[in-house]
């Protein structure tokens, strides 16, 4: 049954992700909390570490949670039903269906879906920030400001936008990850 | 990801063109699913057919697949040193603000017309009220109904453009 649910879960986010790994978060963490999978606590790790490892950021998920909940036959079930709508999309527009692309239809559609990711997007991550820093639970009924949590997060977003500042181009996550875990280390213990 | 492909598939071996790479990066994008996997379909079709295609999309999947297993192996064992917890609690900051970055960054590229600066700001303020409320709307159907948005606009500019 974990398998079944799996397999539709990730072809579902496969086949509804528009514009790269950012835009799966917020389906696959839709969809994990709805199944009571995990919590936000475990996703994060899983994201981090989707994120430092090399592979399609999706594609790393997907075998995460997949071998998470059902180990082996779990990852490969979920594996591959996140790439099977790319592939077969693919492989239908380059052959049966050239008439569709560049259609002026369509691209109003997926034009208009864009700005909708990007917001999703933004809260997802604001909420994910909100629950860290201000201790969140549910219909907002508890509120603890986490003062360690909102100095790495300042550290993180400050990382951030001054590489942007001086470099004109995005930093590597990878940079803030480690930066942010040896902040953990040093903030939480060891 | 994209530049890595560049490099590989147009320099490197020579598969496709520059063009085919630019038809490549439109299609990768405007089609749901990862990016890589996209990318590996299209150029493994363009010089090999179905199976070309198939054969390229599992090599692009493989490493992951190969890394994830091992990490997931021994990585819930670590989780129970202070240390790594710790580093971890700092991590999963770290996750919310660089999500928080990628859509300042998607942002600031979107195109700034009235429709998508509304279509954006309605998403982001119902998601967070259905985080928050824990409301029971998936975001799938918010993409829907952005698209229907997107296509009534175009139709009704192209009417309005008719008639003049």
């Amino acid at each position: 049954m974990t398998l079944l649910q799996l397999f539709l879960a990730f072809l579902k986010v496969g086949a509804f992700t528009f514009g790269g790994a950012y835009a799966a978060i917020p389906l696959i963490r839709e969809t994990v909390l709805s199944y009571g999978w995990m919590i936000d606590d475990k996703l994060s790790q899983m994201i981090a570490v989707s994120e430092t490892t090399p592979g399609p950021i999706m594609v790393n998920i997907a075998t995460y949670v997949g071998v998470f909940k059902a180990g082996f036959l779990g990852a490969l079930i979920a594996t591959f039903a996140v790439i099977l709508p790319a592939f077969v999309i693919i492989l239908l527009l380059v052959t049966v269906l050239k008439k569709f692309r560049g259609n002026a239809y369509v691209e109003a559609a997926l034009g208009a879906v864009k700005p909708c990711v990007i917001g999703i997007i933004l809260a997802v991550g604001v909420y994910m920030t909100a629950e860290n820093v201000l201790g969140l639970e549910v219909g907002l009924s508890s509120v603890s400001f986490d003062r360690s949590a909102a100095l790495i997060a300042a550290a993180a977003a400050a990382m951030l936008t001054g590489y942007k500042a001086a470099f004109k181009k995005r930093l590597s996550p990878i940079a803030v990850i480690i930066v942010c875990a040896g902040l953990g280390m040093l903030v939480y213990g060891v | 990801m994209i530049a890595l492909i560049e490099n590989i598939c147009i320099y490197k071996k020579a598969w496709i063109t520059e063009d085919e790479m630019a038809e490549l990066t439109v299609l990768a994008e405007s089609t749901p699913g990862p990016i890589a996997i996209n990318a590996a379909t299209y150029v493994g079709h363009l010089r090999g057919g179905f199976w070309g295609a198939l054969a390229a999309t599992l090599g692009v999947v493989l490493p992951s697949l190969a890394v994830i297993l091992a990490v997931s192996l021994f990585l819930d064992g670590l989780m129970e040193i202070k240390a790594v917890k710790s580093a971890f609690a700092g991590i999963r900051i770290a996750v919310g603000v660089i999500i928080i970055s990628a859509a300042v960054n998607m942002f600031s590229k979107m195109k700034k017309t009235v429709l998508n600066i509304v279509i954006f700001a309605v998403s982001f303020a119902a998601l967070l009220a259905i985080n928050a409320f824990s409301l029971n709307l998936s975001t799938l159907v918010m993409m829907l109904i952005a698209g229907v948005v997107g296509l009534i606009a175009f139709a009704l500019s192209r009417r309005k453009g008719g008639a003049q």
